[in-house]
């Protein structure tokens, strides 16, 4: 299993920031290993989700030029401390990683 | 072990991880794949054909595009850029680096309450004007351009 989304969702006035760090190595498909010289077969998320409280807020398709481990800060309006926030990705090899949090007050 | 507990098992089984993840709803198909991936529009080799395929070609520039980043970026495999969009209602953000070997990075797409901004992490493979597209609900497509400058590529 892949390793676990960390996310973090912080109530400011009436924003809500949402930062998501997607544990994942985004290979290019271009690099070689130092250690034999062969190609590192490409490996990155492909799609993602993020959705609060069940209602979808921003859906993303990602290309290898994302750097490995992608973060990404978003905001949105009309959360309220406490909402339920979920980030799911799937990648080029169809592994999945789905992770939530709850909004905190800043 | 009953006999149920038995079947119960093998089923889950036969249906592999993704069942499992569905039945524990952890993933609901509809929203972690509600757009497929645009092979055509990421694999494409150059800006004019990811441009072309993603449907963004006859764009119109727009002011109200904001793309922030440094003007000279020392590491190629992380260049933070930051986007906003003052064009109002739900809308579609996609992210091209020119001279990268796939322009196209990333398409977001924006909805109930998401603001149209975003802040994320590029690899360059060599200085390049990145082109940030916003096509809104009405079909309509803006884009706005900015140079920046990597001293060590990203890419390979």
């Amino acid at each position: 299993m892949a390793d676990p989304i960390k996310l973090r969702a912080t109530l400011q006035g009436d924003t809500t920031e949402i930062r998501m760090l997607m544990q994942h190595p985004m290979e290019t498909g271009l690099r070689k290993d130092p250690a034999d010289g062969k190609t590192i077969p490409s490996h990155f998320i492909q799609n993602f989700s993020l959705s609060a409280n069940g209602k979808l807020l921003i859906e993303g398709q990602l290309n290898t030029s994302i750097s490995r481990n992608p973060l990404f800060t978003f905001r949105a309006k009309g959360l309220t401390a406490g909402d339920k926030v979920v980030v799911s990705w799937i990648d080029s090899r169809g592994e999945r990683r789905s992770d939530e949090s709850n909004v905190v007050t800043g | 072990m009953s006999p149920l507990r038995r079947i119960l098992l093998k089923s889950a089984g036969a249906t592999g991880a993704l069942g499992g993840l569905l039945a524990a709803g952890l993933l609901k198909p509809t929203q972690v794949l509600a757009a497929e991936w645009q092979r055509q529009a990421f694999t494409a080799t150059s800006i004019s054909e990811s441009l072309k395929a993603y449907g963004a070609d006859n764009s119109t520039e727009s002011r109200d595009i904001v793309i922030s980043a440094a003007e000279i970026s020392e590491n190629g495999a992380q260049v933070p850029v930051e986007i906003t969009s003052n064009i109002p209602g739900n809308q579609t953000i996609a992210v091209f680096i020119e001279k990268n070997p796939a322009p196209l990075a990333a398409s977001l797409s924006f909805t109930n309450g998401a603001l149209p901004q975003v802040r994320l992490q590029l690899k360059m493979a060599e200085s390049s004007r990145i082109r940030v597209t916003v096509k809104t609900a009405e079909g309509k497509t803006y884009h706005a351009n900015r140079e920046v400058k990597v001293t060590l590529g990203g890419c390979g």
